[in-house]
């Protein structure tokens, strides 16, 4: 499912979530949605699901706006940071509601997650520990297929293994039944490679907006002696440097092109690419 | 999986060309698909399949359509032959280099070689 943003405002009283996002996810694919803390990411993911309604601008899902709308909200699906809410009953109890809320609710698959994650039916979602809150969540929004299904930080309280088991299992049902994901996230190094496309928000804006590998390749890092380092970024955009003794490495940001290359090569320069978590936290003003 | 240093997509197609040369895989053999990689590499299809466009665009690779991708029945030639091109570049240059720095003289790698050949 498409998803088309534009202009869109998010005033909490006089504070400004969200400031004049515009930008459009493709259909069938999975997004990476990443933001320091307070960027916002929570509050567009609010808003996509129509759990909160703009301020200003547009949301179209599939083609059609998205509050208030009973024929788009079944479609789309949020799983907060908190895992599963609804905390009055079993498992088996926040299952059967997700089945009545979900058309394409597939409870084979919810059986085979639960057991993936140690889940019992009959486990109180109250007594959960915030790892099993978190697992039950991404059961409900695994075997909900719904066309557009957004995880905010669903591993929260996930050890390393059950994060696994996760990633393992989102792309496995994603490889089978194709379908929109958005996925925020700290854990930009685990989770990274699932993405196929990245959006970038700091401070309410969008600060980049590419699919991975076009991002990836625009982050370059420069080492060398250090005048030549200098000399060779002069006029780039460098996002970091670093020096150890008579050796800089500069963190470039900016496709370099073959003669740029051939340039460095000649001054004795080493280029390597830079992660994508390191190109987060320098886009995102590094340690503000 | 992977070391950062490279693109996964391009690690995949180096992983590939090493099959193909070292006739792992053999002309004409299907290889294995883009979802049957991202699941075992752990990655987004779209840069398994992006590797795979890279290998088709030069020539490594063709496709059947509905069917899947092949290897190039004259693939593995090409590749010894572009190797073959850069080998004194990418791998004697270097060594010679690194004999250098390290204060091995030349005359003993060049024994070393005369004894590998016996």
């Amino acid at each position: 499912m498409r998803v088309e943003v534009e202009d869109l405002v998010l005033r909490y009283g006089d504070v400004t979530a969200l400031d004049r996002l515009s930008f459009t996810l493709e259909g069938e694919k999975i997004h990476g949605l990443l933001g320091r803390n307070g960027s916002g990411k929570t509050s567009l993911l609010s808003v996509l699901a129509a759990f909160r309604r703009q301020s200003a601008g547009t949301v179209r899902i599939g083609g059609r706006p998205v509050f208030e709308n009973g024929a788009v909200t079944r479609d789309v699906s949020l799983i907060r940071d908190a895992g599963e809410t609804v905390d009055l009953g079993t498992a088996e109890d926040a299952l059967y509601f997700a089945e009545w809320l979900r058309p394409r609710w597939d409870a084979g698959y919810a059986r085979s997650l639960m057991d993936l994650f140690g889940l019992r039916p009959k486990m109180s979602v109250k007594a959960m520990s915030k790892g099993q809150r978190s697992a039950m969540g991404v059961v409900v929004g695994l075997a909900g297929r719904a066309p557009l299904t957004m995880f905010d930080e669903s591993y929260l309280g996930m050890d390393a293994p059950s994060r696994r088991a996760f990633y393992d299992a989102l792309l496995a049902d994603y490889l089978a039944h194709p379908r929109t994901i958005i996925m925020s996230t700290h854990l930009i190094q685990e989770f990274g490679p699932l993405f196929e496309d990245v959006l970038i928000i700091d401070q309410g804006r969008l600060v980049a907006h590419e699919d991975s590998e076009t991002l990836l390749s625009r982050g370059t890092e420069v080492i060398g002696p250090a005048a030549h380092v200098e000399a060779f970024t002069t006029g780039l955009t460098v996002l970091d440097q670093r020096r150890l003794g008579p050796t800089s490495s500069a963190m470039v940001y900016g496709e370099l092109d073959e003669a740029q290359r051939a340039k460095a090569a000649a001054a004795g320069l080493e280029l390597g690419p830079v992660g994508m978590q390191e190109l987060f936290i320098h886009l995102t003003g590094g340690s503000r | 999986m992977f070391d950062d240093r490279s693109p996964i997509y391009r690690q995949i197609a180096e992983r590939i060309k090493a099959d193909i040369l070292s006739e792992t895989l053999k002309g004409d053999e299907q290889v294995m698909s883009t979802t049957q990689y991202a699941a075992f590499y752990r990655i987004n299809p779209a840069t398994a399949a992006k590797a795979f466009q890279h290998l088709v665009d030069e020539g490594v690779l063709y496709k059947k359509r509905g069917i899947g991708m092949f290897v190039s029945p004259d693939a593995r030639d090409a590749l010894r032959t572009e190797r073959r091109r850069s080998f004194f570049t990418d791998v004697v240059d270097p060594m010679v280099a690194e004999a250098r720095t390290i204060g091995i003289p030349l005359d003993d790698v060049i024994r070393r070689i005369e004894e590998l050949k016996a």
